[in-house]
């Protein structure tokens, strides 16, 4: 049992938010118990030339978890990953990954984890099978083990019938299907997924989570990057937002969502500016925040029966109500809430430029 | 011992056979070569040494029989540098980010793409031969069966060595290089002074000085008269002119050829060292 005391926890103050998160769950006499961790990283930094892609990043994932990076184009997700997964050179801090440390163990890294790339990255001029055996064979695996596997894995991603199609064939879901099954192949102790349903639509992202939460089920640990609210709230254990290369929040996602209040009123009134103050002396209320249209409101009680009392009190105050609508906290509010912007709005207008001249 | 480079040949050789179109037109072109340039330029300098008296005591075998060697050398070379355009694509499409981020040790890529183009070449050269026997070339002549299976070994331990020393160096730039086009134009900028300072289409013993020194440590220059010297002789004459070329010769081009394999192999490795996709 490894015993570490983490400087890279102690430091980051933001880095788990409420009392009965895993940070302090995890403490006995003092002392950070890390033996069910399987990926630490500490102090993690990377930059592109004079630009600093990755920004001091700690955190912890623990085996068996389904872990998120939540966060716009351009956040660092995949350069997070991309070193994570031995693509870059480690620049500075420290990541341990199946008890193994990636700056001097490179390859027992590699052995232990499974990559679905980003961007497809499937040879079409191969068929299922092949793309399968090739990566099977890239892992040094025996022949027997193999055959099995890639029968064991087109079963479970539903792919039999396509086993002897070249992949240049296969419509987007099922490329994506075979790049999970790829990525599982050498039944990795980790599962790196990279924005695993980009460009899929609604029923095929679906199904890839179902797979997700399979693979999960029979006990790997997934690390997902996203920009999808939705995904990471429905699949994750564990969040971490992150914005500019640094990790602004990390919980579960109930716990993300709880530090909005229990729920969100959004109002369009005559005074915005008049109503935020009058509610803000209210105890029930957490916080306003301004929109472009209304103001958006956080409050601590259920909103059902806050509401008409909020409504009183504006109206009082001479402020007419134009709209009302309430609703639990998403995890759009909860990344305004921390980033201060729109996950949505935010594209790539302070993307990271990765090296220029690459393709 | 690791057998990863085996993996990254099967996928290679699978595409090969796989796109009949690559693998035919990587045939016929070659064979067009001795086809029309072969007997064009045979007849013509048939005609302009037909005068010049035949030298004594020597066997004379005819342009296309020399040119044949000839042709079967540029089809390794070309062959070769244009092999590692496989890995700029894979490197391009985001395929390579699969085998990188493997325990494959990178080696193993650079040993498999040169074993996969080393086996194309000596295909294309069988056929080749193949192919100028059928015209005309007279290559083997008056060997016994023994001497022409030495022969064609001998043949096939230069196309080898010569082409892992180009696909080396073809994967060097490859990996190096950005674009396809890019990589189209430096390959193409460095055929022409391999194909035109050796002895493939014609002699070099005329060549100026400085064209002379250049053809003698031409790799293309040691592959033909090794070729040459397997399939011809160690002594013949071919449009009025005289080669002799030794067994120490053949030997020392055929280190010559390891040599540069070697250099280049250490220069793909040290590209591929420098190499990050993401």
């Amino acid at each position: 049992m490894a015993q570490v005391s983490h400087k890279g926890f102690t430091e980051a103050k933001n880095l788990f938010i409420t009392e009965d998160s895993i940070f302090l769950r995890e403490k006995v006499n003092g002392v950070l118990v890390l033996e069910d961790n399987i990926i630490e990283v500490n102090d993690l930094e990377y930059s592109f030339g004079e630009i600093k892609a990755v920004d001091n990043i700690n955190f912890v994932v623990r085996r068996g978890e389904i872990f998120s990076f939540l966060g716009p184009n351009g956040a660092g997700k995949s350069t997070v990953i991309n070193i994570l997964t031995t693509l870059l050179p480690m620049q500075k801090g420290k990541v341990i990954i199946a008890d193994h440390d990636l700056r001097t163990e490179p390859e027992k890294v590699r052995e232990s984890i499974g990559i679905v790339f980003q961007e497809l990255t499937l040879d079409r001029d191969m068929t299922v099978r092949e793309t399968l055996e090739y990566h099977g064979r890239l892992y040094s695996m025996p022949k027997a083990q193999r055959q099995a596997r890639v029968n064991e894995l087109l079963n479970l991603v539903e792919l039999e019938a396509k086993r002897n199609v070249l992949t240049r064939y296969l419509s987007g879901g099922m490329k994506r299907r075979l790049e999970i099954a790829r990525g599982l192949m050498t039944r990795p102790k980790v599962l790196f997924m990279d924005e695993p349903t980009i460009g899929l639509d609604p029923q095929t992202r679906i199904r890839i989570w179902d797979y997700v939460r399979d693979i999960n089920r029979e006990g790997t640990t997934i690390f997902l990057t996203t920009h999808y609210m939705d995904e990471a709230d429905q699949l994750s254990d564990y969040i971490s937002i992150i914005d500019h290369g640094q990790i602004i929040a990390t919980g579960k996602p109930w716990e993300l969502k709880n530090a909005l209040g229990q729920d969100v009123i959004y109002l369009e009134t005559s005074d915005n500016q008049g109503a935020s103050d009058i509610l803000k002396k209210l105890e029930t209320v957490r916080g306003v925040r301004d929109k472009s249209k209304g103001i958006i409101v956080m409050v601590n009680v259920d909103g059902t029966y806050l509401l008409p009392e909020i409504m009183d009190k504006l109206r009082n105050g001479g402020i007419k109500i134009r709209a009302v609508n309430l609703k639990k906290p998403s995890m759009d509010d909860v990344f305004v809430h921390y980033t201060g912007r729109e996950l949505r709005d935010t594209g790539t207008e302070k993307a990271v430029v990765v090296k220029p001249g690459r393709r | 011992m690791h057998k990863g480079f085996l993996t990254i040949y099967w996928r290679d050789m699978l595409r090969f056979v796989r796109f009949r179109t690559l693998l035919f037109t990587s045939l016929i072109q070659p064979a067009l070569w001795l086809a029309f340039f072969g007997i064009a330029m045979s007849n013509n300098f048939e005609r302009l040494t037909a005068t010049l008296p035949v030298i004594p005591g020597v066997r004379t075998v005819g342009y296309l029989t020399f040119i044949g060697a000839g042709v079967m050398a540029m089809t390794t070379l070309f062959t070769s540098l244009f092999g590692g355009t496989v890995l700029l694509f894979d490197k391009n499409w985001g395929l390579m980010r699969e085998t990188l981020s493997s325990p494959l040790p990178r080696i193993h890529i650079i040993v498999g793409i040169g074993l996969s183009a080393m086996t194309k070449s000596l295909i294309q050269a069988a056929v080749i031969m193949g192919f100028g026997l059928l015209l005309g070339v007279h290559f083997f002549e008056g060997y016994t069966a023994t001497q022409i299976l030495i022969s064609l070994f001998g043949i096939m331990l230069f196309i080898g060595a010569f082409s892992l020393g180009f696909l080396f160096l073809s994967a060097a730039i490859a990996i190096t290089m950005e674009s396809p086009e890019g990589m189209q134009a430096v390959v193409t900028l460095l055929t022409m002074p391999f194909f035109f300072t050796s002895n493939a289409l014609y002699p070099a013993n005329s060549f100026p000085p400085v064209l002379r020194a250049l053809s003698a440590i031409n790799p293309l220059t040691h592959l033909v008269s090794g070729i040459r010297y397997f399939a011809i002789g160690s002594d013949f004459s071919s449009i009025g002119i005289r080669y002799t070329y030794t067994q120490g010769e053949a030997i020392t081009s055929f280190v010559a050829l390891l040599a540069f394999a070697a250099v280049m192999f250490l220069i793909a490795r040290w590209r591929f060292t420098k190499v990050t996709v993401t």
